[in-house]
């Protein structure tokens, strides 16, 4: 039996992020309180440098390695440079914030560095098998990252939440994985999406296990997405961490999420288009109507905007079900525009707080244009920018996807869209108004330092600048998906 | 000789067991923790059985990928367990109402 290694090339930032998870782990033994600074820039370091890795590699065509489990393609570099940027941009908000609040461990940048690896090998992943094991390394660690804060009720409540119904998505999830295995015969993505065109050109009796294999695995991603009806989870995960916690859930697992959604449902079911679009226009439009709804009822700014991302999440789907290469390129550019924006949402509720204050309620943002009128403008330009208001790039990410399924002859879908998101602007106007014609009940000072401060700028101002120039990203984005 | 499909009902009836063992437990978390593990079970049953029927290594090996993980999440899940008794001294279904809106 000959044996021959496999090509490491492609897989090289998966394999020095986790070399530099282990050593990190390892390191941080020696450090104290004080000297705990070092963990927090050997991570951000890990990060840097897993973008060079990621950025040298060749991707002018699809690299299969690993026996035909892990792919590289430009999508891959795409969706996984942005991981890292906004994971970089997680950690220098959260500093300061678990520095303040005795949750400064190095467990905390452990556990987000391996669930950036699960993340990494999900969107890489080119079989059912590396999949689930990207997806479970990312949500193990995330699970662990919502009770950090041990003594908080809310927070290990929200913890087991999570748990019980993350792993029950993942049943799910690997319930239809095993029926799909059995009617193709094979785990590779290619050979599943190769054998169910053949069968399809001639129907056979296989086509019930398959839909049904189909729906099982649609319902495990629309759980990992939080789409309604499979929502429950998001109020109170997001509501019950710690706020450093949410803000690494509500954003850069969502591009992972995307991805496993291109990876299954795209490369893998394409062919099943007709049967998964009906589902997936259901699931959006529900998605749209409870979240922006029940986001007007919220009084906790996480909990409002864990409403919105499932409202956000329903937009997201209205490029996939379009079913051609601009709506899946219109959906990558939201979903990257939604984590940035979402990262700028949780960052402020970081920069308002202080030891002992959460900020995290909708009272907290009254007046904050004459406390620090620059960040109530910055957060201004974030809210405009959930709402779909133009300057702001969240208006052309909802332009794409409304695009997109306008040319697939789905008006009614793009016209219900557009009310939905009105709807919506009222609880993100509602935030601008507390924030510019209200009294502040609070006058102290922001207590956020200055590494804080740079990075929500910048936040800030990429949203208005990719809002005046979106064309660079839209262009990546297509590019990626059909290089 | 059992057929295919005798090794999928019974893993079917497993699956739909967890199910209900989820949803409709109201008492204890450990009983929902048990519930998950059977869940992971019923479908390393699917896997073994359509491995064996296909001839095809690959669920087998699929197989003990879960096998792993399902460890690995059921040490997270007992430890996040712990947490929630440290906090509240109790591990009820019902007390889980604190995050609402």
């Amino acid at each position: 039996m000959d044996f021959t290694l496999p090509n490491f090339a492609p897989a090289m930032p998966e394999i020095f992020v986790l070399s530099m998870a282990c050593i990190i782990l390892i390191v941080d033994l020696f450090l104290t309180e004080h000297t705990r600074v070092v963990t927090y820039l050997l991570s951000l370091i890990t990060l840097i440098a897993a973008a060079v890795l990621t950025a040298n590699l060749d991707t002018a065509e699809p690299v299969l390695t690993f026996s035909g489990t892990f792919i590289n393609d430009s999508m891959a570099v795409v969706l996984k440079l942005f991981i890292y940027l906004i994971t970089f941009v997680v950690l220098v908000y959260s500093h300061n914030y678990l520095r303040t609040r005795q949750l400064y461990q190095g467990e905390y940048f452990v556990l987000i560095l391996f669930a950036v690896l699960g993340m990494m090998v999900l969107v890489s992943a080119h079989s059912l098998l590396t999949i689930y094991l990207g997806l479970e390394l990312l949500s193990l660690s995330l699970y662990t990252l919502v009770a950090l804060r041990r003594d908080s009720v809310s927070a290990s409540e929200a913890a087991m939440k999570y748990f019980v119904l993350g792993a029950l998505a993942s049943g799910i999830l690997l319930y239809g994985l095993s029926m799909l295995y059995g009617v193709t015969g094979s785990l590779d993505i290619g050979n599943i999406s190769s054998h169910i065109s053949t069968s399809i050109a001639t129907p056979a009796e296989h086509s019930i296990v398959l839909v049904f294999a189909l729906v099982f695995v649609l319902v495990g991603i629309l759980f990992k997405l939080g789409a309604v009806p499979f929502h429950m989870w998001v109020p109170d995960v997001y509501h019950g961490a710690p706020t450093s916690v949410t803000l690494f859930i509500g954003t850069a697992p969502k591009i992972a999420a995307f991805a496993m959604l291109m990876r299954l449902l795209v490369d893998g079911l394409g062919d099943l288009h007709s049967q998964w679009q009906t589902m997936i226009i259901i699931v959006a439009v529900l998605s749209m109507a409870a979240g922006n709804i029940i986001a007007i009822a919220q009084t906790n700014l996480k909990r409002m905007l864990a409403y919105s991302t499932i409202a956000h999440v329903g937009f997201l789907l209205l490029g996939i079900l379009s079913g051609t290469l601009n709506g899946y390129a219109s959906s990558m550019f939201y979903v990257i525009v939604y984590a940035l924006m979402s990262l700028g949402g949780f960052g402020m509720i970081i920069l308002l707080s202080r030891a002992g204050f959460e900020a995290d309620r909708l009272e907290d943002f009254k007046g904050l244009n004459q406390r620090s009128p620059w960040f109530a403008f910055m957060m201004l330009i974030l809210m405009f920018s959930m709402a779909g208001v133009p300057p702001t790039v969240g208006f052309y990410a909802k332009l794409a996807v409304l695009q997109a399924v306008v040319e697939a002859d789905l008006v009614w879908l793009a016209v219900l869209a557009v009310v939905f998101s009105v709807i919506g602007a009222y609880y993100y106007l509602r935030i601008i108004k507390l924030m510019y014609f209200d009294q502040p009940d609070d006058v102290a000072p922001l207590a956020a330092g200055f590494d804080m401060r740079l990075a929500m700028s910048a936040n800030g101002l990429a949203i208005l600048g990719l809002g005046l120039f979106p064309s660079g990203l839209l262009t990546l984005c297509a590019r990626a998906l059909n290089p | 000789m059992i057929a295919l499909s005798d090794f999928l009902v019974l893993s079917a009836i497993l699956f739909c067991l967890s199910m209900a063992g989820i949803f409709l437990n109201r008492k204890n978390v450990i009983i929902l923790l048990m519930a998950i593990e059977l869940m992971l079970l019923a479908v390393n049953m699917n896997f073994v059985a359509f491995s064996h029927y296909l001839g095809d290594d690959a669920g087998q090996i699929f197989v003990f990928f879960i096998l792993t993980v399902a460890a690995a999440e059921s040490a997270i899940g007992l430890a996040i367990l712990v947490v929630l008794f440290r906090n509240r001294r109790a591990i009820n279904v019902e007390d889980m109402g604190s995050l609402k809106g």
